[in-house]
C-alpha cells in the first residue's frame, strides 16, 4: 500500500481488521510484527520520519488544565515550528475554535477537543496527516468543517490518510478509498471506479421491479422486449452499487 | 553540538510543560495544605519540646537540648520523607501506561521526541519540583527549630539534599513502575516500596539494639537496594555528626528510623541507581506498544 505526495486516502474495514493499527504503525507507535512501513523515505517510527506526521488519535485526550494556545504551543516547540501565535491562531480559525484559545481543555466539548485535536495535528505543516475517526465526536457543520480543512491541506499538497467507519464522508473528499480486512488489503480504487453496475430498476403498468444483470447499454434492448411483451413501460433507472454495496462486499459482512 | 542540543530541548520543554501541569492539577494543592498542617503541627510540637526542658540544657550525661533538636530534626524528615513521596508518586505514577490508556501520551511520541526523551523530562519534572518541595520544607522545619529552641543540626544542607535525592529515586522507581502497572496498581505498589525500605530501617535499628548482627546486615542491604531509606538513614546521622556519647547513640536510635552514616560512596551511588533505573525504564519502554 502505497501513499502518492498530495493524495488523501480513505481507509476502511470492520473492526479489528487493522485500521488504527495501521495508523499507529506508521507513527512508530505500534511495531511492525511483519513488512515494512516506511514514510518519505525513512523507516516508521523514527525521528527522521515523525519529522513529517501530523496525528490526531481515535482516543483523543488532551491535559484538562491546559488552554488550547498552551497545547498548539508545546507542540510547536515539539514539532519545531516558528510559526508562532500567527500559526496558532490561524490554526484555531480554520477548526473553528478562534474564540477559544483561552479556554481550558477541560471547558471544552467533546466536539471542540476533537477539532483542538485536529489543529494540533496540523501544527506545523506536516507532509503527512494521519486521522484515526477524526469526526467521531463531531456534528454535522462540525464534519464538513473537517472535510473543508482536509480539502486545504490535500490542495497545500499534504498526504492525508483517513481512517473512518463513515463511508459518505469517506467517498465525499477521498481520492482513493483502500478496504481492509484483518489485515489484509481486500479492495482499492477511486470510489466512484469501485462503483458497478447492479441492474436496472424497471417500472411499467405491472409494478417495479429490478432486473439484474442489465447494464445502460442494454436499456433499449430492454425495453423494446417489456413492450413488445405488452407492458407499458414508465421508467428505467440504471442501478450502480455504491461505497456501502462495495464495503459490504469486500468484507463479506464482518463486523468482529 | 547540534545533536545535543536537538536531544536535549524536547527534554527540557516536555519537563517544563510537566512542572506546569503539576503546579496547575489539584495534587499540588492537597500537598500545599497538608504541608502546611504538618508544618502547624511541627512548631507546636517543637515548641512544646523545648519548653518542657525549662531551659535545661542537659540531664544527666545527655545533651537534652540536642536530642530535642536531632529528634525532632528526625521527625521532621521522616515527615518532608513521607509527603515528598507522596509529589513525587503522583506526579510520575501514571507517566507510561496510565498515560498511554488515557490517549496523553500518544500526541507527545508521534512529534520528533524520542520515548526516553519522554521519560527523562518526566524524571526531571517530578525531581525538580520534589527537589524544590523538600528544600522548602526542610528550611521551614529548620527555622522552626531556630525558632523554637534556638537550634540548629550539625550540617545544614547534607540531611536536606539527601532526603531531595531519596525523594528524586522513588520518582525514578514510580517511573519505572508505570511502564508496566496501571496508575492504581502503581501508587500502591510504589507505596510499599516505601513502606518495605522504612520498615526495613525500624529492623535494623531493633537488631542494632539488640546486637542481632545477621538481621542488621539484611536490613542495611535492604537499605542500599532501596536507595531512599539509606539516603534518610545517612540524612538522620548528619543531623549530628559531630556529636558523641550517650546522646549521639540515642538520636541514632531516632524515632522513626535510626540514623547510620552510609559514607562517602552512597550519593554517587543512588545517582547511579536513579541512573539505571531510568535506562530500565527506557528499555521497557521502548519494547511497549502505545
Amino acid at each position: 500500500m502505497t501513499l502518492a505526495p498530495g493524495e488523501l486516502v480513505g481507509l476502511l474495514g470492520p473492526n479489528g481488521a487493522g485500521k488504527s493499527t495501521l495508523v499507529k504503525t506508521v507513527c512508530g507507535l505500534v511495531r511492525a510484527s511483519g513488512g515494512q512501513v516506511t514514510v518519505f523515505g525513512s523507516r516508521a517510527g523514527t525521528s527522521a520520519s515523525r519529522r513529517h506526521l501530523g496525528y490526531l488519535a481515535e482516543t483523543f485526550r488532551y491535559p484538562a488544565w491546559c488552554t488550547a494556545d498552551e497545547l498548539l504551543a508545546l507542540h510547536q516547540r515539539l514539532a519545531g515550528s516558528d510559526g508562532g501565535a500567527t500559526e496558532r491562531s490561524v490554526l484555531l480559525e480554520r477548526v473553528g475554535l478562534r474564540d477559544a484559545a483561552r479556554l481550558r481543555v477541560e471547558e471544552m466539548s467533546k466536539g471542540m477537543q476533537q477539532r483542538l485535536g485536529l489543529a494540533q495535528a496540523l501544527v506545523g505543516r506536516p507532509r503527512l496527516l494521519l486521522l484515526d475517526e477524526p469526526t467521531s465526536a463531531l456534528d454535522p457543520v462540525g464534519r464538513r468543517l473537517v472535510r473543508d480543512v482536509l480539502a486545504e491541506v490535500r490542495s497545500a499538497g499534504a498526504t492525508v490518510l483517513l481512517n473512518s467507519h463513515l463511508l459518505s464522508e469517506v467517498e465525499l473528499i477521498c481520492d482513493r478509498v483502500v478496504i481492509i480486512r484483518a489485515g489484509e488489503v481486500v479492495a482499492e480504487g477511486v470510489p466512484h471506479d469501485l462503483a458497478r453496475p447492479r441492474g436496472v430498476h424497471v417500472e411499467t403498468d405491472r409494478g417495479t421491479r429490478v432486473v439484474p444483470d442489465v447494464t445502460r447499454d442494454d436499456v433499449p434492448a430492454l425495453v423494446a422486449r417489456l413492450v413488445a411483451d405488452g407492458e407499458q413501460v414508465y421508467a428505467v433507472t440504471p442501478l450502480t452499487s455504491t461505497l456501502e454495496d462495495v464495503y459490504l462486499d469486500a468484507v463479506a459482512g464482518d463486523t468482529s | 553540538m547540534n545533536a545535543v542540543t536537538d536531544a536535549t530541548r524536547p527534554i527540557l520543554v516536555l519537563a517544563g510543560w510537566a512542572v506546569r501541569e503539576s503546579l496547575r492539577r489539584r495534587v499540588f494543592v492537597i500537598v500545599a495544605l497538608l504541608t502546611a498542617a504538618f508544618l502547624a503541627l511541627y512548631a507546636v510540637g517543637c515548641h512544646a519540646a523545648f519548653h518542657h526542658l525549662h531551659g535545661e540544657r542537659r540531664i544527666g550525661p545527655v545533651d537534652a537540648h540536642e536530642f530535642a533538636g536531632a529528634t525532632m530534626l528526625g521527625l521532621g524528615l521522616f515527615a518532608i520523607l513521607f509527603l515528598g513521596s507522596v509529589l513525587a508518586a503522583f506526579l510520575t505514577l501514571s507517566a507510561v501506561r496510565g498515560d498511554a490508556e488515557n490517549g496523553l501520551l500518544q500526541p507527545l511520541v508521534v512529534r520528533p521526541v524520542g520515548r526516553a526523551q519522554v521519560l527523562a523530562a518526566r524524571w526531571l519534572a517530578a525531581a525538580t519540583v520534589c527537589t524544590a518541595y523538600v528544600a522548602l520544607v526542610y528550611t521551614a522545619s529548620l527555622l522552626i527549630l531556630r525558632a523554637t529552641g534556638d537550634w540548629a543540626p550539625d550540617r545544614l544542607v547534607g540531611p536536606g539534599a539527601r532526603v531531595a535525592l531519596a525523594v528524586s529515586a522513588l520518582a525514578a522507581l514510580c517511573i519505572l513502575g508505570s511502564v508496566a502497572l496501571t496508575a492504581t496498581a502503581n501508587g500502591i505498589a510504589i507505596f510499599m516500596v516505601l513502606g518495605s525500605g522504612l520498615f526495613a530501617g525500624l529492623l535494623g535499628q531493633i537488631a542494632h539494639a539488640i546486637g542481632n548482627h545477621g538481621l542488621e546486615r539484611a536490613a542495611h542491604i535492604v537499605s542500599w537496594v532501596l536507595p531512599f531509606e539509606a539516603l534518610y538513614q545517612d540524612a538522620l546521622a548528619l543531623t549530628t555528626a559531630d556529636q558523641g556519647g550517650l546522646t549521639h547513640f540515642l538520636v541514632e536510635l531516632g524515632p522513626l528510623g535510626g540514623g547510620s552514616p552510609a559514607g562517602r560512596w552512597l550519593v554517587p551511588y543512588a545517582v547511579g541507581y536513579v541512573v539505571l533505573v531510568g535506562i530500565g525504564a527506557v528499555l521497557a519502554t521502548s519494547r511497549r506498544d502505545l
